[in-house]
Formats: structure tokens, C-alpha cells, sequence
């Protein structure tokens, strides 16, 4: 099994005569937090369901967490836990039944879902919450509640979709520091995001431009390399050559 | 396009004092105040922001400027006319565009536009002086159907179709959302040419960022306007000494920054870590001794103080704490 929780290898998706991810070569340490940026369209979302085992690639290859995406994508799947801003929860479900049909879903036991349950909801702040459906529960509750979801089967990696959209910046910040925490327990997370003060949290992160990295690098490294003060500049040169 | 307050002659409220005047408005759906005893007066030309995450209560604000929704209480004015006894008038003067992707995804770009000049009684033709430097940019996929847009160019075309019949005020709930950093500062700099023009435009984001771009902000949180100034003043009444601090072990200084004695706030900001004092009056000098002491103590040798300027995000974090006693 790789040491490497994700290792991609000229990972390439083709729809037709557009390609939207065009041969990506990078790697991912397990416990790294790994930003995942780029502008609407870059091929953030297309590689992210190639490494979740979810879309095919056209060419080249990747395991995650050891596993190979397109020959073990079951295994890949069983292995990481997913949390995106559109898709997470049942709005119709109370915050007890989504974490009873999670846990059901990952084959955990009666018994691991309520030790779980009980461990999560105290982690944050939500046990008064158990039996409110989801859809009447803060948006930033919401969130910390799908991420916790996402790890009930503790996986060695996690995807975060844009998990911090719309929340007030205390929130926003409280969530990051939830990822801190489980990363520090060994858990990898690839995270995308708009927020580029965000992405100047993770170890090491990735600048997709027209389906290639661009950029890659610790955060100080990809501003040096472009001469940059902040990766807000760095983004701009990048997306827009010409107008900075 | 006009850009006199007024309407009808005689009429004493035609030429408005404000482009908005909003007293005491609250707004409820069953148990939930959505918006909660708000005034606001918005002036005639001003770009002013609503600024404030989901669920502070901006689309409900916006709902009802642009008379789709009644207040339980208080009153809302735009151009001087009353949102409830003279929606109609109003409804032809106001520009709107929604949060949600508000276009027919199967007609064409084109064919939204007519579809939107036409519900107003006007043309493509008669609204292009106003929509010429956004259309500009379309007009290569005038033919597309507008669900197959990118997201750039979806929201350009929402902006297309608010403004086709040239209102008097523009509203824009949460047009950023979703979008990509640079498209966002390019969709700014499209406002900043509309605002030129001397077009009143109101708009609501939850990107702190956005606010610097505004004449004058709102911030709001949970139904409760808790400032209303220009950007440069929210950061200047920020009320304690204020520093950025740097150090290689980031995670580590928050923590032990968090443990001084007189920390008041201690938040991450992109690469470095915004400190406040909670000792209002203290030198600044004296103040960064200190807190190379308290670090050097706790094993943290690097760290690097420097007083700062707040922002409108310190600001906005600081007015939340004070509102929940977080």
C-alpha cells in the first residue's frame, strides 16, 4: 500500500473534443491538508470525481489511498469520506437519521453509530439538536455536522467541496480549525475553495488553469515563485494573463 | 435612461431624499424573525452593500425592496414611493436581480433578453445604451441557450436583463456567490461603470472582501443591522489595539496567543494571525513586548508583531462577538 494518500498520475478526462482535465501529475502526503483551487471551470470538480472513484479517467492513473481509482474504486470509496456545499445531507431527515443512515450506508454497527453519534454531536455543540430535521438547523451547523458525517467511518481522506460557502466569518474560521483538528489525527484533506485567505491554511495546494496545474507548492512557495505578496495575485496572474 | 428621483409633477415625495429609506422593518415567517427592527437610508447614486452570511436576512430585505414580500412591521420606501401602496409603480422603476439563477435556462441569451425587455414594455434595441459594455461580452453566445452558459456569463447576462429597462435602482442579491475570485472582481468592476452613471445600485454579498468596493456597507447578522458606515470608517472605530502577527508554526501561535492574559480576539487571516488587545489606550510598543515575551516563554522564538489597520471582516467579527456574547 502507497504511503501517499493520493498519487495521480497524468490524470487525464476528456468529454468529446474538450478536455477538462489535461494529464495532472501530483501527490498528496497522508495528514496533509491539500488545497485544491481554481477558477469556475478549471477541472476542479471533474478531477475530484475521478479521484472519488465517481467519473473514469480517459488516461493515466491514480490511487487513493492505495487504491487504484478505476480497478479498486469500491475500495477507494469505502476509504475516503466526501462533504460538498450542494450535496450532503437529507434536509428531510432529523440530524439523528442522517447519521444513522451514514453509518448504516458505511456498515458500521448499531453500537459504533451511537458511541459515534454521541462523540460528534458532543464534538460540536449540537447534542440539543438530535432530533431537529436538518433543513431547520443553521447553515454552519450544517456544515460542521455533513464534515463530521463525511469522517463517521473514519476515513484516511477526506474531500471538502467548497464546504465553507455562504457562513459568517467566525464560522468559517471554527470550521477550519475542525479540519486542523482532524488532520492532526492523521486524516489527509484535499479541500477547494473561493476563499483564497483559506487556501494560505493548507500545507501545500494546487492552481488548476484550463484543466492543468498551474501552480503548486507550500503557500509561501507558490507566491515566491510568482514574485507575489498573496495568492490572491498569484490567482489573478494565472487566471487572467494580461490584466494584472 | 433617467436618473431624476421623481415622477409624476406635483406629487411632494417625487424627488426623494433617499433612494431607500427603510424604519423599523421586521419581517416574520411563522417563528422565525427573519428581519428584525432594521432602519437604513440609502442615498440617490450610492453603491451600498448588505454584507452578512446566509440567514442574516438579506434576501428577505431585498424581497421586500423590490415589493415581493409585505412588512409585519415598519415601513420600506424606494425612490419614495411606498413598497406596498405603490408597487406597481415601483415594479416598473426597480431592477432586480435574484440570488438564484433567475434566467429561462431553455431560451437563448438573446431570447431572455427580449423576453425580459418586453415583460417591461421596452426593446432590446431601446435598452442597449445601457446594457452595451456587459452585452458587449455576450454577444458571442447571444445563440447559446442560456443553461449552457458558463457561470461567468450567466450572471452577466442576469445583470443584462435587470437593466434592460433602464431602472432607477438596481438590486442585487448575492450576485458573487459561488463565483471564482477573479470573476468576482470583474463583475465589481462592471458595478463601479453602472455607478458612474449615476445609477443607485444596492447589493448584498457574504464576501467581507466585497465591501471595500461599496460608498457605504451594512453588515448584518441574524435579522440585526449591527453597523452601517463607509469601509474606511468600520475599520477606523474598530475599538482596541489591533496586530498581525507572524510565525512559522501558525496553528501554534493561535494557540498560545489565545492563552495571553489580555487577548481579546485571536483569528487566523490567510498567513498570518490577527490579534486584538483587549486593553484599550495600551502602546502599541509595549503591548508587542509583551507578547514576544508570553511567546518566547511558550516556546514560539519567531513571532513577528505588527500593528495593523482593521478591516471590515475584524470589524464584523468583533460587532458578532459583542451581539451573541461569543
Amino acid at each position: 500500500m502507497s504511503a501517499l494518500a493520493i498519487d495521480a498520475r497524468g490524470l487525464t478526462r476528456r468529454f468529446g473534443d474538450f478536455t477538462a482535465v489535461d494529464a495532472i501529475t501530483f501527490h498528496v502526503a497522508q495528514g496533509e491538508v491539500f488545497g485544491f483551487l481554481g477558477a469556475n471551470g478549471a477541472g476542479k470538480t471533474t478531477a475530484m470525481r475521478m479521484l472519488i472513484g465517481l467519473l473514469e479517467p480517459s488516461s493515466g492513473s491514480a490511487t487513493v489511498a492505495g487504491y487504484d481509482v478505476v480497478r479498486d474504486a469500491e475500495a477507494v470509496r469505502r476509504n475516503i469520506g466526501y462533504m460538498s456545499q450542494k450535496f450532503s445531507l437529507y434536509d428531510d431527515l432529523t440530524v439523528q437519521e442522517n447519521i444513522t443512515l451514514y453509518g448504516g450506508i458505511y456498515g458500521l454497527t448499531n453500537a459504533q453509530i451511537a458511541e459515534r453519534t454521541r462523540k460528534l454531536l458532543g464534538r460540536i455543540g449540537l447534542e440539543h439538536a438530535r432530533k431537529e430535521l436538518v433543513r431547520r438547523i443553521p447553515l454552519g451547523w450544517k456544515q460542521q455536522l455533513a464534515f463530521s458525517v463525511a469522517l463517521l467511518h473514519q476515513p484516511r481522506i477526506i474531500f471538502l467541496d467548497e464546504p465553507t460557502g455562504g457562513v459568517d466569518p467566525i464560522t468559517r474560521r471554527r470550521f477550519w480549525e475542525m479540519i486542523y483538528e482532524t488532520a492532526a489525527t492523521g486524516t489527509t484533506v484535499l479541500v477547494t475553495t473561493h476563499y483564497l485567505d483559506e487556501a494560505e491554511y493548507c500545507d501545500r495546494l494546487s492552481i488548476m488553469v484550463d484543466g492543468a496545474i498551474a501552480a503548486m507548492g507550500t503557500p509561501g512557495e507558490v507566491k515566491g515563485a510568482f514574485g507575489a505578496a498573496s495568492l490572491d495575485e498569484v490567482f489573478l496572474r494565472l487566471t487572467r494573463p494580461g490584466a494584472a | 435612461m433617467t436618473r431624476e428621483a421623481g415622477g409624476s409633477a406635483g406629487d411632494p415625495r417625487a424627488v426623494a431624499a433617499h433612494a431607500v429609506e427603510v424604519r423599523d422593518f421586521t419581517k416574520r415567517f411563522g417563528q422565525v424573525t427573519a428581519v428584525d427592527g432594521v432602519s437604513v437610508d440609502i442615498a440617490q447614486g450610492e453603491l451600498f452593500g448588505f454584507i452578512g452570511p446566509d440567514g442574516a436576512g438579506k434576501t428577505t430585505l431585498f424581497r421586500t425592496m423590490v415589493t415581493l414580500l409585505v412588512p409585519d412591521a415598519g415601513s420600506v420606501k424606494v425612490l419614495g414611493r411606498d413598497v406596498v401602496d405603490d408597487l406597481w409603480e415601483l415594479r416598473a422603476r426597480v431592477g432586480y436581480m435574484p440570488g438564484r439563477f433567475s434566467l429561462y435556462p431553455d431560451l437563448s441569451a438573446m431570447e431572455n433578453l427580449q423576453f425580459f425587455a418586453s415583460v417591461f414594455g421596452t426593446s432590446v434595441e431601446a435598452g442597449m445604451s445601457i446594457i452595451e459594455p456587459i452585452w458587449r461580452q455576450l454577444a458571442p453566445f447571444a445563440g447559446r441557450r442560456a443553461g449552457a452558459l458558463s457561470g461567468g456569463m450567466k450572471q452577466k447576462l442576469a445583470l443584462c436583463c435587470a437593466l434592460v429597462h433602464a431602472p432607477d435602482i438596481l438590486f442585487l442579491d448575492e450576485p458573487t456567490t459561488g463565483v471564482d475570485a477573479v470573476s468576482r472582481r470583474e463583475f465589481w468592476d462592471l458595478l463601479d461603470r453602472l455607478r458612474a452613471g449615476g445609477l443607485t445600485i444596492v447589493v448584498s454579498t457574504p464576501y467581507m472582501d466585497e465591501a471595500i468596493r461599496c460608498d457605504r456597507v451594512a453588515l448584518m447578522q441574524k435579522g440585526k443591522l449591527l453597523l452601517v458606515d463607509t469601509p474606511q470608517a468600520i475599520g477606523d472605530a474598530y475599538p482596541r489595539p489591533l496586530f498581525a502577527v507572524r510565525a512559522t508554526d501558525r496553528l501554534g501561535t493561535l494557540g498560545v496567543l489565545r492563552r495571553f492574559p489580555h487577548a481579546a480576539a485571536v483569528w487566523p487571516f490567510g498567513e498570518v494571525v490577527h490579534y486584538t488587545d483587549a486593553r484599550a489606550g495600551m502602546a502599541d510598543a509595549s503591548i508587542i513586548a509583551e507578547l514576544e515575551t508570553f511567546a518566547g516563554a511558550s516556546g514560539v522564538d519567531d513571532l513577528e508583531v505588527q500593528a495593523i489597520d482593521a478591516g471590515i471582516e475584524d470589524a464584523f467579527m468583533w460587532h458578532m462577538m459583542a451581539q451573541e456574547g461569543v
